[in-house]
């Protein structure tokens, strides 16, 4: 008789974790599963609604990152709009744009790194929940949880210039922005009383990176193989194969640096991507049609960014990019928990973006919005901190949305957070029939490496078949229902 | 010269010239008054009750009722206020009213009136009833979730012949506002700008124009609605 195990809540990561364990007689680990119970149905609930409301309606997908999604549903009603798949904006309109994604990308993966995984570095993965957590970092670890508090701080406050607030903003129209930033604004990032100035974010972010580097270098049995497999991996890139996290081109590699897509036209995804739906959970799983199902699968996320990427459009990035590419002697790197590094140096990236932006007079300008001739349907990709995103709308001729796909970080890292779970179950649990402290610490880290947030995945009301079939020892079906 | 009278609103000592409403002489000693259906320039007709005022230890709205001679006005008092949330909260949990959304949200009087009066979470049900966007005509777009039916569209926007454009269809819980299907070519540019600033909701919207105004340069961003009163 096979005995299933099932772990829950999953602690430190947003939104309903349920992970099962099957085992055979021997106690051997024969499959598990990472069930997000969650159901949110923006993809059903946006339907009917004026197109230009859904960047301010779908960003309350996430409130760790509502401007990945405010921004890849401006995109998407940019091209509505007839202001061009990228290109067509006005500069003012898509500097303000990328410097609100920057500042998201920095606070969210300084929340992500400094509030959520740092406590399981410093205490180690199996310390008392009671300490492992921001706040026993700050009795501590007192500077490095200043450093994120005003690292996000500093994030959120480009948020707010730019879109208005903090969460939850309304900067981006289609086919443009709603405000530029007044010189006030600008200096108060360039030149605001320490720390809460664009240089010194640079040199924090550096000193986080080396903060992670001598922690690999001290732990690398745990950091190297804890839930490392091999995978494709996926990600937006500039056209000429730069970090973009705003805009590009679609790229992906297999595990051995291979291209597998070769930098295609986001309009375009929906021949390269497919969705799998399976009955056991709402999230749905992409993969390649190329590859299929089964090979198809694919990492999304700054482990796969930094895996088909050629290079980081700036200096200080580039250099801890190269030093990162070195430890896997330029080849793609599998390991998940290297995930954290490669988030740290796109921190930096971003806060090197923001300084460049800041300094940019295109930002005071006054033309805000780009117009041209209306069409019906419209794709907006972006990189969000967790990932490539995917928003796909479809109006009709009275404005209102008729349909809307999104595909999310999450829903993409589906597959490879499931194989992580199983990884860490199968070397933990194999041999073991109860359910150990140790055990559910690992599942738990394995997770955050991808995402501390899952509610914002299953967003698909009235499309997720429910199927409950009832099958008896012969396994013959003896029941079956349908909703 | 017209009759000046004396009243007072919660004890302080006003002037009024004779027969007009209590809404308009509060407004002139610069006495907040909330209100809601009235619309200025408009004949008030008193639908919402938002203004009721006690006086006699009788609520009547001070939009519709005139003030007399030696009147003593209750106004700004716990059980006042608190029938005033009670109705701003029926009409949230009437209709469809997700602010997070909505691109009046800082420009919209219910809203800011919820605020004035802190709201929280009703304690009425939420009704959350099944209405839809009219998307049809081409110049503006009716959002039936949001409309409280306080007809200020109706009785402000008026063709040529003094007809208006928008008009009831239906009855009871189910009656609705919207632009009659004869009239609704008289919407020009300028009526259709008209109605969109009458409606103190979001339920008239302009075609691909929300959210154009920034965060912060929103009508109620920065005071509540009726500061600009002393009282
Ligand atoms: S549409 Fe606006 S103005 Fe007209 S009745 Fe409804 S809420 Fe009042
Ligand atoms: S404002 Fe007086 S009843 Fe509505």
């Amino acid at each position: 008789m096979s005995k299933k195990i099932t772990i829950e809540p999953v602690t430190r990561v947003e939104g309903h974790g349920k992970v099962t364990v099957h085992m055979d007689d021997n106690n051997n680990v024969i499959q598990t599963r990472l069930h997000i119970v969650e159901f949110r149905g923006f993809e059903r609930f946006i339907q009917g609604r004026p197109y230009w409301e859904a960047p301010v309606l779908v960003q309350r997908l996430c409130g760790i990152c509502p401007v990945s999604h405010h921004l890849a549903a401006a995109k998407a009603m940019d091209v509505i709009v007839g202001a061009g798949t990228g290109d067509g904006l006005t500069p003012v309109a898509e500097k303000m744009r990328r410097l609100m994604h920057y500042g998201q990308i920095f606070q969210s993966h300084v929340l992500h790194f400094f509030h959520l995984v740092s406590p399981d570095l410093l205490f180690g993965i199996n310390a008392d929940p009671a300490i492992r957590n921001i706040i026993g970092v700050a009795m501590e670890h007192k500077e490095l949880a200043v450093q994120g508090v005003m690292m996000r701080k500093f994030g959120q406050e480009i948020i707010k210039a730019t879109a208005g607030k903090k969460i939850h903003g309304t900067g981006a129209i289609p086919g443009g922005i709603n405000k530029n930033l007044s010189i006030e604004e600008r200096d108060h990032f360039l030149k605001g009383e320490d720390p809460l100035n664009v240089d010194k974010m640079i040199e924090w972010s550096l000193g986080a990176i080396e903060f992670f580097k001598n922690y690999q270098s001290e732990n690398s049995e745990l950091i190297d193989n804890m839930a490392a497999f091999p995978s494709n991996h996926l990600s937006l890139v500039r056209k000429d194969g730069a970090m973009d996290l705003y805009h590009g081109v679609i790229r992906a590699v297999d595990a051995n640096g291979k291209k597998i897509l070769h930098d295609v036209d986001p309009q375009d995804y929906l021949d390269y991507i497919g969705e799998e739906v399976k009955s056991w959970t709402y999230m749905k799983f992409p993969f390649l049609i190329e590859y299929g199902k089964e090979k198809g699968w694919y990492r999304v996320g700054p482990l796969a960014r930094l895996n088909t990427i050629d290079f980081i459009p700036s200096p200080l990035a580039q250099k801890e990019f190269e030093t990162y590419k070195s430890y896997t002697k330029g080849k793609p790197n599998n390991m998940s928990m290297h995930t954290h590094w490669a988030r740290l140096i796109e921190v930096l990236h971003a806060a090197e973006m923001m300084k460049v932006l800041l300094n940019d007079s295109d930002l005071q300008k006054n033309n805000l919005e780009t117009k041209g001739n209306k069409v019906y349907e419209g794709v907006g990709m972006l990189e969000a901190p967790r990932g490539t995103l995917f928003h796909h709308y479809r109006i009709n001729d009275q404005d209102l949305i008729e349909m809307a796909n999104l595909i999310v970080s999450t829903t993409n890292n589906n597959t490879p957070m499931n194989k992580a779970v199983e990884m860490v179950a199968k070397e933990q649990m194999n041999g073991h029939a109860i359910i150990t402290e140790p055990m559910m610490n690992a599942v738990e880290v394995a997770i955050r490496a991808y995402d501390p947030c899952l509610s914002c995945a299953t967003h698909a009301l009235g499309k997720m078949p429910l199927e409950i079939s009832l099958y008896n020892k012969n396994n013959q079906l003896i029941d079956r229902k349908r909703k | 010269m017209a009759d000046i009278i004396n009243f007072t609103i919660d004890g302080k000592e006003c002037m009024a010239e004779k027969g007009i409403f209590i809404l308009q002489a509060a407004k002139e000693n610069d006495i907040y008054i909330p209100s809601l259906c009235n619309y200025e320039g408009v004949k008030p007709q008193g639908s919402c009750r938002i203004c009721s005022i006690k006086t006699n230890g009788q609520f009547v709205t001070a939009c519709t009722t005139p003030v007399a001679d030696g009147m003593e006005i209750e106004n700004n008092t716990d059980e006042i206020n608190d029938m005033r949330k009670s109705i701003i909260e029926l009409l949230f949990v009437e209709g469809n009213h997700f602010c997070p959304a909505c691109e009046m949200s800082g420009d919209c009087e219910l809203q800011a009136l919820a605020y004035r009066f802190q709201m929280m979470v009703p304690r009425f049900i939420y009704q959350f009833p099944l209405r839809e966007i009219d998307a049809r005509h081409p110049k503006i777009l009716k959002d039936q979730n949001r409309c409280i039916r306080c007809k200020r569209c109706i009785r402000t926007i008026k063709d040529e012949k003094g007809r208006s454009v928008f008009a009831f269809y239906g009855r009871g819980k189910n009656i609705e506002v919207n632009v009659d299907p004869v009239l609704g070519s008289k919407l020009t540019d300028k009526l259709a700008a008209k109605a969109i600033e009458v409606c103190p909701v979001g339920s008239i919207l302009p075609r691909e124009k929300g959210f154009r105004t920034p965060i912060g340069q929103r009508k109620f961003d920065h005071e509540p609605i009726g500061s600009e009163y002393k009282h």
